[in-house]
């Protein structure tokens, strides 16, 4: 290889090879030596940027999959009485056919509402966002060549990929996956004999996840050692772009939280093979008395829920990073405050260790102890509203590029917006006593966590699509999506606050027993049709996404969206070690557009002189 | 069938969809990119506003829709003293976040639409404002203090266990796969004690301790949880299998229910069902027939009831645990509560399971002497001379020993006769006609002598009381079965002159 080209009118590649840093990375070891074969290169890939599309791919894999759950389940609650012979190819003994009618049994119901969440929360939210831009961005957006440990990282994705074969293989189970709701409380989870999913299928989901959190932790420490170590010269803290920032938090929460998950794991894997107590306190179950006293079955709880609430940030967090950054991209403008941005990424991901028991007002917890949780819980919603205030300034003055990126970012904002609002309803005890455990809650995170962190995951995929495959995603269909996934997002969950406020509880198979909530019958067949379009229209992006890997329209110039971050000066189909000679060196902020009469400055660019630094106004 | 057609359109209309999007590249490279993507940035713009004018329409009219279903709204003023509370904290953060939902949507959309792409402008470098940061750090704080503060009062106040020295009705619920066993305590207001290990699915569902005599007048019900208007309840929740949730949702109440660990909840029911029925009327969803078969039926504010639901995912049968809740007026109550047998007394007393089996209980002896006074007043009363059957007094077999039981009840007589001097009695014994006939006119000539020397030893005057024994003479039930047999042995007192 040695010394490679430089095209003189690329004037960033020039600039980069006259300012930049020599590693001398391509004298020593060939970016691609351990990675000339197929297997090398696409499957057990070291590359950042391969393993990040194997997150993507994986996670959309999985959306799939828990997407369709969903709208099994939603027939049942839209239409209870339809007939769902159809599905018996695919469900098979699930379907359980009466005089010529096929309904979905109640096992089933409950293992798919439980699978859905697991693999949305975990498996989408978690890994294929967290998974797929942290892996792409870190090392671009700070100028390294690759992760600190590209082997860990490696793993970090071969664990995620253990932890989905497990859990799909569950799927198939004669006694069916786990059915006790994504929490997974004990005494339900850990006693076979209370449902049929706690039996073989608890084994599995408890094994995959447990292999879902090594996966966090080889990809944690990796990304909180390359945002420390491997930033390139000049690329102090100060001067991370947000996502950045957003990932580098996001990792230590999880690096933080998880082993906590973890042990509440052992002791329930303990209380269901060892014959130990933890969880488990004077049950009387299946005609018998069990021997098994002096556990708490809200001890679980506390284990979950200090993960489970860090894990609803280590979900969004991402999400905020990317969109603060498209925003600013494409309106042109520099992000609102991003000292601000900054600072109030790190009070929610402090403060987010210390809400946990706002998921348990209701649960047999000292009252007197909910006091501070409810005093934390809407402290958090401050720097949470900054942000928001923060994205909206960023718009104003701005000259809006409206492509899919920028228009799932703004849908983020207004998403972000409705969802923590009905948080602080939440997080006030005296309310949540109502509303615990209803459609209002449901409401809620899908609101504020599901479909925000999938418009950031989307608009991250439409803006760095370019970067990944050398091709861009088409942008009518892009449109498409989005407007249809905007107005479908709310028809769905809107209405869900309203049950919520009549009392209906969540986790119901059906509302026929009850009079108080049988009454919503074409509330609930409208969200059912909403959701099977929105549905469609993800088959759509999944579409649009494979047909534009290989026939997208091509990507002509380094930069298209006119970005001033370091992945935008990596050659379009970027080998191993992401530069091809010398690494770029850093002289400025990543947000410096409409600066002095010029529409973008890139970080790349020396100060001029007697420049003022845009982030020192 | 139905299923490929479907399968088919979809596939058909991604194709068309596709090719549309293919066809407007295609199209756009013919017409010149920048043309039609500025085109565009315009059009979608116009978007960003009329989506905003529909979503705000939308979320109000949808709100409107439901004005009347949501519980705290229209009709549905809590059925609960606390519950109002609550609803009033939900309404004044429904507000304080309605205005910043409505601000920050229109902002949001709007300045998209204002600084749409435009060539001949450079954005508006503004990259902080340290004023405007500080506003928006604060004002969010303050509300959020006040909604903290209002919130926390309420909280601590709902959740307060009772006083020991209030006036309140203690209740149990107990959940388990799939419903409810309610427990009330009975006369004494306590619930007895109970231990998992003595559940026995159909005798003893609940592990009640019968040696704990505080469980011997506790009741269980059926399908329907009767309270009182106006008297604090405290709900005492447990669990038998694994985690369920006490939720009654008009009552703003709600609980996990912990196998092993109890918990509480406390409320003041503030309207009887009917008068709950009342305040549906006239609302057109209420007015509808109860039963859509029948139109002429009765209409649903009628056939309205508070309900129990579960709030916790305990198995798949959670969304059936339903029982009903009546709310009644306190004198309603009272005839309820009389009515209500105990389950100890009626299920388990003198069974295989009685640790009291063959002994008197001390309540039981209590009932009897309240019995005896007014069969004693009655026969005081009577115009004719009748006749008191002792039910507590017994002997050891085949002797004319009194046992230890028997006392209860002669304390009582003895305590009548010296309050009534002037009155004369017999003691008359009977046996059952086992063993010899001579025999037992002997026994029971001995064992009515022998009530007559204890009642004198506590203090009765010996010249008015006589005995007599009657032996198997005056059988009053067939001395074929051991009932019988066991009715036919017993000691009356006969009135002879008052
Ligand atoms: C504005 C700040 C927020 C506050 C005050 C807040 C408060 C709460 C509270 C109190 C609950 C428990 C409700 C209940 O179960 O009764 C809850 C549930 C939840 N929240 Fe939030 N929240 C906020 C923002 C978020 C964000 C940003 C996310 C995720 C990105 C999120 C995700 C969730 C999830 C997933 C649940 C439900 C978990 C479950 O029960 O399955 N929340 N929130
Ligand atoms: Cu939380
Ligand atoms: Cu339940």
């Amino acid at each position: 290889m040695g010394h490679h080209e430089v095209d003189p009118n690329d004037s960033v590649a020039v600039m980069i090879e006259e300012t930049g840093y020599d590693d001398h990375f391509h004298d020593h070891h060939h970016g691609d030596k351990y990675q000339s074969s197929f297997i090398g290169h696409y499957i057990f890939s070291m590359d950042h940027k391969i393993i990040a599309r194997q997150f993507l791919i994986t996670g959309i894999f999985w959306a799939i999959i828990g997407a369709a759950m969903s709208i099994v389940f939603r027939l049942q609650l839209g239409f209870p009485e339809a007939d769902l012979t159809w599905l018996r190819p695919f469900l098979g003994k699930w379907i359980v056919v009466n005089d010529g009618i096929g309904t979905l049994s109640q096992e089933f119901y409950y293992a798919l509402v439980t699978m859905h969440g697991t693999i949305l929360v975990f498996f989408v939210l978690t890994a294929g966002l967290s998974g797929t831009f942290s892996n792409l961005l870190i090392p671009l957006q700070l100028g390294a060549r690759d992760m600190a440990s590209p082997f860990l990282n490696m793993l970090s994705y071969w664990f995620f990929f253990l932890a989905g074969a497990v859990m799909f293989y569950s799927l198939f189970l004669s006694t069916g996956p786990f059915s006790g709701g994504w929490t997974g409380y004990p005494p339900l989870s850990a006693l076979p004999q209370a449902s049929s999913g706690s039996g073989t299928g608890m084994t599995l989901w408890l094994l995959s996840l447990t292999l879902f959190v090594v996966s966090v932790l080889l990809g944690g420490i990796n990304y909180i050692t390359t945002v420390l170590n491997l930033r390139t010269k000049g690329m102090s803290m100060w001067r991370m772009p947000l996502p950045i920032w957003a990932f580098f938090v996001t990792a230590v929460l999880g690096l933080l939280s998880f082993p906590v998950l973890a042990s509440g794991f052992f002791m329930l894997i303990f209380d269901r093979s060892l014959g130990t107590s933890f969880f488990l306190n004077e049950i009387f179950i299946e005609g018998q008395a069990l021997d098994r006293v002096g556990g708490s079955p809200v001890l679980y709880q506390h284990l979950f829920w200090f993960l489970g609430h860090p894990e609803v940030y280590i979900i969004i967090l991402p999400a905020m990073g990317i969109v603060s950054e498209v925003l600013s991209v494409h309106a042109r403008k520099p992000i609102f405050g991003y000292t601000a941005m900054v600072l109030s990424i790190l009070a929610i991901g402090f403060l987010s260790f210390i809400v946990w028991a706002h998921h348990m007002f209701m649960s047999g917890v000292n009252p007197w102890l909910s006091n501070f949780f409810v005093v934390f819980t809407l402290i958090i919603a401050v720097p949470s509203a900054v942000k928001v205030f923060n994205w909206i300034t960023t718009l104003y003055g701005g000259n809006i590029r409206f492509n899919s990126a920028m228009l799932f970012s703004i849908g983020f904002v207004s998403m972000f917006i409705s969802g923590g609002l009905t948080g602080i309803f939440l997080g006030n005890s005296a309310i949540d006593i109502q509303m615990h455990d209803t459609y209002f809650v449901v409401a809620h995170f899908h609101i504020v966590m599901g479909i925000a962190a999938f418009f950031g995951m989307f608009s991250g995929v439409y803006h760095w699509f370019p970067k990944m495959f050398g091709r861009f995603m088409n942008e009518t269909l892009g449109r498409i999506h989005f407007w249809g996934t905007l107005i479908g997002a709310y028809a769905i969950f809107w209405p869900m606050h309203y049950l919520g406020m009549a009392g209906v509880p969540r986790r119901y198979y059906s509302f026929e027993a009850f009079d108080a909530f049988k009454h919503f019958g074409p509330m609930n067949q409208f969200i059912t049709i909403a959701a099977i379009i929105v549905f469609g229209l993800q088959l759509l992006f999944v579409i649009n996404f494979f047909y534009s890997i290989f026939k997208g329209r091509r990507m002509k110039t380094k930069n298209p969206w006119g970005a001033n971050t370091l992945e935008w000066t990596t050659p379009i189909d970027a080998g191993h070690g992401n530069w091809p000679g010398k690494i770029p060196v850093v002289h400025r902020w990543a947000y410096d557009y409409g600066k002095d009469g010029k529409e973008f400055i890139p970080q790349v660019q020396p100060m001029e002189e007697g420049e003022v630094a845009g982030d020192h106004h | 069938m139905t299923g490929l057609v479907i399968v088919a359109i979809i596939v058909l209309l991604a194709i068309i969809l596709v090719q549309l999007g293919r066809l407007s590249e295609v199209s756009a490279v013919i017409r010149g990119e920048e043309n039609v993507a500025a085109r565009q940035n315009n059009r979608t713009a116009i978007f960003m506003l009329v989506f905003l004018v529909v979503f705000l329409v939308y979320c109000i009219a949808s709100a409107w829709m439901y004005k009347d279903r949501m519980l705290g709204y229209g009709p549905h003023s809590a059925a609960s003293a606390h519950g109002g509370e609550l609803d009033s904290i939900f309404n004044i953060t429904l507000f304080f976040t309605g205005i910043v939902f409505v601000i920050t949507h229109i902002a949001l959309f709007w300045f998209s639409y204002k600084y749409k792409e435009d060539k001949n402008r450079v954005a508006y470098f503004f990259p902080h404002s340290l004023k405007l940061e500080i506003y928006w750090t604060v004002i969010p704080a303050i509300v959020m203090a006040f909604l903290v503060i209002r919130g926390l009062i309420t909280w601590n106040n709902v959740m307060a266990d009772v006083d020991p020295e209030e006036d309140y009705i203690e209740i149990e619920a107990t959940g388990y796969q799939f419903g409810w066993d309610i427990r009330y305590p009975g006369a004494d207001g306590k619930l007895g004690t109970k231990n998992y290990k003595l559940i026995k699915p159909g005798i003893n569902s609940l592990g009640q301790d019968w040696n704990d005599e505080k469980n011997h007048d506790d009741f269980m019900i059926g399908d329907n949880i009767v309270l009182p208007v106006g008297k604090k309840v405290r709900v005492r929740i447990t669990a038998k299998d694994v985690l369920h949730n006490f939720y009654l949702p008009h009552f703003r109440v709600k609980m996990d229910a912990i196998p092993g660990l109890p918990t509480h909840f406390q409320f003041t029911p503030v309207k009887t069902t009917e008068e709950y029925r009342q305040q549906l009327k006239g609302y057109p969803e209420w007015e509808m027939p109860a039963d859509p078969e029948d139109p002429e039926g009765p209409k649903r504010w009628e056939t309205f009831d508070f309900e129990l639901a579960c709030a916790e995912l305990c198995g798949i049968g959670h969304w059936s645990m339903r029982k009903r809740v009546t709310i009644v007026s306190e004198e309603e109550y009272n005839d309820w509560f009389a009515q209500q047998q105990s389950y100890y007394m009626n299920s388990i007393r003198n069974t295989d399971e009685d640790p009291f089996k063959g002994q008197l209980l001390s309540i039981e002896a209590a009932n009897r002497s309240r019995e005896l006074k007014s069969e004693w007043q009655s026969a005081m009363d009577a115009e004719s001379l009748s006749t008191i059957r002792l039910k507590n007094v017994f002997f050891d077999n085949n002797a004319a020993t009194l046992k230890d039981d028997s006392k209860y009840e002669l304390d009582e007589i003895a305590r009548l006769l010296r309050a009534n001097t002037n009155v004369k009695v017999e003691f008359g014994g009977h046996t059952d006609s086992n063993g010899d006939e001579n025999y037992n006119m002997d026994l029971s000539e001995r064992r009515a002598t022998a009530v007559v020397n204890y009642l004198s030893a506590k203090g009765v005057n010996t010249s008015s009381m006589s005995s007599k024994g009657y032996g198997e003479l005056n059988p009053v039930e067939d001395n074929a079965t051991e009932e019988g047999r066991a009715a036919n042995r017993r000691t009356e007192l006969k009135i002879i002159s008052k």
